[in-house]
Parts: structure tokens; C-alpha cells; sequence
């Protein structure tokens, strides 16, 4: 009977053997994904605050230096400047020195001393539209409260009061929503270079021509090549998850062995676009391009950076077909919302299906443009 | 000779590979007997490396068929690769991978026992002379050495059949003279080479040469029956070599004179070929007449290489009349 992963063992020593043989990729290969996390870990935070701030106070009296007081101490606002005219206050902002500027009108301490409204006027710079709905939302919460406070002076209680709190990341801390869907963009960097590299090294060296002329089998052949890369993949996953767990403390609410669990099909999808990578490319350089191409819809369109229900249709449309969505949806839900497998299956499902389609395609490609080229 | 075509170490009837229009191997059939050494020649771009990747099953036949070791290609492609052992231009090894594990590695894709594999890597190491490298990284060798080792590793599984692509290209020539010495004795003990080269002296030492030009086979034989070819060899007419000191002034004086039909250039003599009515002797007056001292005058045996280059012109003047 012929065994259909023939030269299987034979391939998967031999791939261990150049892991082994060249320690510095590997090495590479595990601590670059780190650093890329303590650069996004550490340096980026999503939330908006001490946002830089000019301030024209031409009234100067208590009641305007209370306002402003309200604004600094809301954390959203850093101030950067007082000015004495609106001149200085436009320039300010035209010159990207403030992106926010209040102006506190000459009148405005009499106007409320006089029970009349008063105005304040804020400039926003809308450039940066997050900056902005944040500036808006803030200074008008801060003026509805300043108004309420003195209208309800002899009420201490609100009729109706909204108490909001968040639920999975009371904080709202950013390494706790970017590094669970930063994992998937590593763990698919990682696995899908190497293997892409793995299969392209031998078609260069022309080694991939000779195994063709061997009794090896395809299905022998490819798994030989993933199953080593598939190890090193979930050692990437762990130290990625230790370093998110112990340096950057974002506690993880559900069971990491089902993390695990799930992982496996995501880096099967991960591997099977290394191979279609490689039966595509012909040089590593050619790899690289390729792959890279890849992972751009996984960064945009996965919901990592940007939410996938806020995209326009076509781009919600994509989504559905990106892995990196479903495999984020399994890292955010079992990491910060302690999801269980009964909310998850179908995603696990979803990637094991796009992996499997994946990789057939890629056998076949392989079959037709490697072997026949 | 055997005709039965699964007696033959390859029988290839009629076999074409078209690229969509482009027709890489027009029509080519021949056969090479088991022990022999054939040799596979033809310029860059004819379609030997077709034909090779087409008989070790790497490319589906368009059309015609071919029994490798007995085997149908087609049918059973993976039976044939069991049997074959295939060497490309580039030596296929692992450079990362020291001698030992490249062998290793071969052996074991061709799923040989243990005790075997132990047995086969010291043979191979004792007829390569491989002994003193195998703990040295593949791509510390020196060209050489790397052939020996692929070819090592492409006959580890003992086939019967052996592809060389050009295995001499690029090596010094004390390798490749040691590179010939194995393959006879390895042919001695009755293992089949199929070998493409463009050295012309290699092809003489062919016991069996077939040359192949875009596509077409337009010669398959012993060197000696290739030599005594009516193209090669036309009735009336002589080979000679004619040596002299001002080579390239005597080649353009020889190519006005009436009855030399052809006069090349080899080394510090000139072969020609002229019609057997001419006098030698007239030839070598009229050179002398033009204070060209000749040193020796003497007939000589047509070459692999002039065989070649007058089968190729004629089928170039038949290409050409047939699209006339």
C-alpha cells in the first residue's frame, strides 16, 4: 500500500535539523515579535488625554479660573499656553501647537453673577477625529455640570442618574485591548514567514526540484515542513502570552489552555498562507513582498486597530474573510472577557475551515506551478 | 540487441511537450540500453532538460509515451522515481547540513532500513572518497566535492538509472576527470547513466550520444556510427588538418580556394573539408604561394563536434526549404 505522507519523518528531522543549525533565526524570529509588543505596549495609548491646550481667559476673575481648573483637572486637557488675544489663540492652533483652544469671553464672571448665560467659546481642531469627539464630549459634559451645579444649588440629588461602568477593562487600559489582537498579528508574522522562508530557501537551492524526483509524497512533504514551524509558533504564542501577563499585567479572565486549544487552527491558517506564499514567490525577497501583503488586511480590516462594525459595508464584507478577525475574537474574548467554548466554537470552526480551504489550494498550486514549472 | 522496450533502461517512443503554442520537444523517440552511458547533447534551450524532467515524471507527457526501467512513465510515475536516481546542475544539497546528515537525509526520503542505510553511506563514502568530510558542512566543500556528494546522495538507493544534468558544469578539470573514472566504473557494475553535457571531449566518451537541437532529435548512435553519417561525411569528399603557424591567414586563404567546402579554426591548425578529386598537395602550394609555411598536411576523422555542426546546418537548410 503506498503511504500517503510518505518521507514525512525524513523531512520534519531534517527541517529540525536547520532550525537547530541556525540558531539566530530562531532566536529572531521569538524575540522580535517581543519587542514589537513593548513598543506597542508601552508607547501607544489609545486613550486620549493631556491633550495640549491654549487658553484665552479675557475675563480673569474666579469664577472663569474655576472653569478652567474643572477642565485641567478632567485629564483630558493639558494646558499649554494662556494668551492675551484671539490672534495668538488662532495661530496657536494653526500652528499644530494646541489642538484645542478655549476662549473665556470679558463677560462671562458678570453674565452668570447675573443669572444670564454665559458663553465660552472652544476651538477644536479636527484633524484628529478621536481628539476631537473627545474635546467635544468632555467640554460639554464640564459646561453641562457647571450649569446643573448651579441650577440644582439647593437639590444634592439628579432625577435621573446614569451610572456607567465597564465591565471587562474597568481601567480602560490600553495593552489590555491591544495586545490580545496584537498576538494574532504576531503569531501570523512569525509562522507565515518561516514557512514561506523554509519552502522558497529550497526552491532557490534547487533542492525542492530533488525531493520532487523522490519517492516523496506532497502531503509527506508539506507536513514534514509545517509540524516544526507549527512547534515554534506555540512557543512564540506562550512567550507572547507570559510577557503579556507578567510585564505589561493584563489579566487573563478565561482558560488559556482553551487559548491553546484554539490557537491550533489559527496557525494552521497561518502555515497554509506560508505555503501559498511560497508556491507563488521564487526568491525570498518575492516572500517577503508577498507576505507582507497579507498582512496588511490582517492589521486593517481584523478589528485590531479599527472596529470592524464601524467600517463601511464592503470592508465589514472583507472582514469575514480575514482569520486574524476570528482568531482576535478568540484572544479578546478569552483573555478580557473570560468567553468559555461555547461562545467561541464557531470561530475555531471558521479558521479550521478557511485552513483547510487554504491549504488546498496551496497543495494545488503547488502541484501545478511548482512541480511543473 | 534486446527490442523488446521494458528490456531497455529507457524507451522513448515518440514524445512531445508543448508550453501552450510553444512545442518544447517535438516528436523524439530513442533507446538506451541498460549499462550504457548516454549521452544527452544539445544547445541551451533544446529541450534536454524537458526531456529529463518528462522521463523522471516531474513533467506530463503532451503526447507519445516512454518505459523508464520497464516502467510507463505516465502511468506510474512514482514506481519509476523508486528506481531512478536524478543529479541536477546545481548539486540539490542542504549546504547547512554536514555530509553525513545530507545522506542521511536522502536515504531516509527513499525509506531504506536502518541497517541498510548504514551500509550504503559507507559504500558510497569509500567509492566517493568522502571519508575525510562527513562532519564538514555541505557548503564548506569545494565544487568537486559537492558533486560527489550529490551524486552520492542521488545513488543511495542503488537505482539502476542515473540522470546527470550536467554534472561537469563548473568544475576544475581534475574533478571532472575523476568524475568520468567513477562513472565508468560504476557503469561497470551495470548501472545506466543518462547524461547531458556541453563538453564535446565527454560526449566522445559516451558509449551512446544523441543530440537534440530545438526540440528535434537529429542524432542518435554510437560516436563512431555518428562519424560515418553520408551528412557528416558526404561521398566525394575528405577531412583533413592543416597545420600551420598563421592559422587565421591560411583560414582565409583556405576558404577562397576552389574545392574546400568548409575550414575551421582548431588551435594552431585548420580542418576542412574538401572534395577528394583536390590535390593535397595544390592545397599546400597555393598556402606556400602566399608565404604561408605549412607544416603538415593529413586527413583526419570528423569529430563529435563537426558531426554536430553539420547535422545542424543541414536541418537548418531543411527548416528553411520546408517554410520556402
Amino acid at each position: 500500500m503506498r503511504n500517503f505522507f510518505r518521507g514525512f519523518g525524513a523531512v520534519f528531522y531534517k527541517e529540525v535539523l536547520h532550525v537547530r543549525r541556525d540558531p539566530a533565526t530562531l532566536f529572531f524570529s521569538l524575540v522580535i515579535p517581543l519587542l514589537q509588543m513593548v513598543v506597542l505596549g508601552f508607547g501607544i495609548d489609545t486613550n486620549i488625554r493631556q491633550v495640549n491646550t491654549v487658553v484665552y481667559n479675557a475675563d480673569a476673575r474666579r469664577e472663569s479660573r474655576e472653569l478652567i481648573d474643572r477642565l485641567k483637572n478632567s485629564d483630558t486637557f493639558h494646558i499649554w499656553r494662556y494668551v492675551g488675544n484671539d490672534q495668538d489663540l488662532n495661530d496657536a492652533i494653526i500652528a499644530g501647537k494646541a489642538r484645542v483652544g478655549i476662549k473665556i469671553p470679558v463677560d462671562y464672571s458678570d453674565r452668570l453673577l447675573h443669572n444670564m448665560s454665559a458663553q465660552v467659546l472652544v476651538l477644536i481642531d479636527g484633524s484628529d477625529s478621536s481628539v476631537a469627539g473627545q474635546a467635544i464630549n468632555v467640554t460639554t459634559a464640564i459646561g453641562l455640570d457647571e450649569s446643573l451645579r448651579r441650577v440644582l444649588e439647593d437639590r444634592s440629588t439628579l432625577a435621573v442618574d446614569i451610572r456607567p461602568k465597564l465591565l471587562f477593562n474597568p481601567d480602560s487600559r490600553s495593552p489590555n485591548f491591544l495586545l490580545p489582537g496584537l498576538t494574532a498579528i504576531l503569531l501570523l508574522n512569525v509562522t507565515t514567514f518561516l514557512t514561506a522562508f523554509s519552502i522558497v530557501r529550497e526552491k532557490e537551492r534547487g533542492t525542492l526540484e530533488q525531493l520532487f524526483v523522490t519517492p516523496v509524497r506532497p502531503m509527506g512533504l508539506l507536513l514534514g515542513k509545517l509540524l516544526p514551524y507549527l512547534a515554534i509558533g506555540f512557543s512564540e504564542l506562550s512567550l507572547i502570552l507570559s510577557f503579556m501577563r507578567f510585564v505589561f499585567q493584563v489579566p487573563i479572565h478565561g482558560s488559556v489552555v482553551l487559548l491553546a486549544f484554539l490557537s491550533l487552527p489559527y496557525l494552521f491558517v497561518s502555515l497554509s498562507i506560508g505555503i501559498l506564499v511560497s508556491s507563488k514567490a521564487n526568491t525570498q525577497s518575492e516572500a517577503i513582498q508577498l507576505a507582507f501583503l497579507t498582512f496588511l488586511p490582517s492589521i486593517f480590516f481584523s478589528g485590531y486597530i479599527f472596529p470592524r462594525e464601524t467600517m463601511p459595508t464592503v470592508f465589514y464584507v472583507i472582514s469575514y474573510f480575514i482569520p486574524a478577525s476570528y482568531y482576535i475574537n478568540i484572544t479578546r474574548g478569552i483573555i478580557l472577557r473570560g468567553a468559555g467554548i461555547a461562545h467561541l466554537w464557531i470561530d475555531g470552526l471558521a479558521l479550521f475551515a478557511i485552513g483547510t480551504i487554504l491549504l488546498i489550494i496551496a497543495a494545488r498550486r503547488f502541484q501545478n506551478k511548482v512541480i511543473m514549472a | 540487441m534486446a527490442k523488446n522496450p521494458a528490456e531497455a533502461a529507457i524507451s522513448a517512443e515518440h514524445l512531445v511537450r508543448r508550453f501552450g503554442n510553444f512545442t518544447a520537444v517535438n516528436d523524439v523517440s530513442f533507446r538506451v540500453e541498460k549499462g550504457e552511458i548516454f549521452g544527452f547533447l544539445g544547445p541551451n534551450g533544446s529541450g534536454k532538460t524537458t526531456v529529463i524532467k518528462m522521463l523522471t515524471g516531474l513533467l506530463p507527457l503532451s503526447g507519445g509515451s516512454a518505459l523508464v526501467e520497464g516502467v510507463d512513465v505516465g502511468a506510474d510515475s512514482e514506481s519509476v522515481r523508486e528506481r531512478i536516481g536524478y543529479m541536477s546542475q546545481n548539486f540539490s544539497l542542504y549546504y547547512d547540513l554536514t555530509v553525513a546528515e545530507n545522506l542521511q537525509f536522502y536515504g531516509r526520503i527513499y525509506s531504506l532500513e536502518p541497517a541498510r542505510l548504514k551500509r550504503r553511506i559507507e559504500e558510497i563514502v569509500q567509492l566517493n572518497g568522502l571519508a575525510p568530510y562527513l562532519t564538514r558542512l555541505a557548503a564548506q566543500l569545494s565544487g568537486g566535492w559537492k558533486q560527489r556528494l550529490a551524486l552520492g546522495c542521488a545513488m543511495l538507493h542503488e537505482p539502476a538509472l542515473l540522470f546527470l544534468d550536467e554534472p561537469t558544469a563548473g568544475i576544475d578539470p581534475v574533478a571532472r576527470r575523476q568524475l568520468w573514472d567513477l562513472l565508468f566504473e560504476l557503469s561497470g557494475h551495470g548501472i545506466t547513466f543518462f547524461v547531458t553535457t556541453h563538453y564535446m571531449d565527454e560526449a566522445e566518451r559516451c558509449s551512446h550520444v544523441a543530440y537534440i537541437y530545438y526540440g528535434q532529435l537529429i542524432a542518435d548512435g554510437t560516436p563512431n556510427s555518428l562519424r560515418e553519417l553520408p551528412d557528416v561525411q558526404p561521398q566525394g569528399t575528405l577531412r583533413v588538418e592543416i597545420t600551420t603557424p598563421e592559422v587565421t591567414r591560411a583560414l582565409r586563404l583556405a576558404r577562397q580556394i576552389p574545392g574546400i567546402r568548409s575550414a575551421t579554426i582548431f588551435g594552431q591548425s585548420i580542418h576542412a573539408l574538401i572534395e577528394d578529386h583536390f590535390n593535397l598537395d595544390d592545397l599546400g602550394d597555393q598556402l606556400l604561394k602566399n608565404g604561408i609555411a605549412v607544416t603538415e598536411i593529413r586527413p583526419l576523422a570528423p569529430s563529435l563536434e563537426d558531426v554536430f555542426v553539420e547535422l545542424t546546418c543541414k536541418h537548418q537548410a531543411m527548416l528553411e526549404a520546408a517554410r520556402a
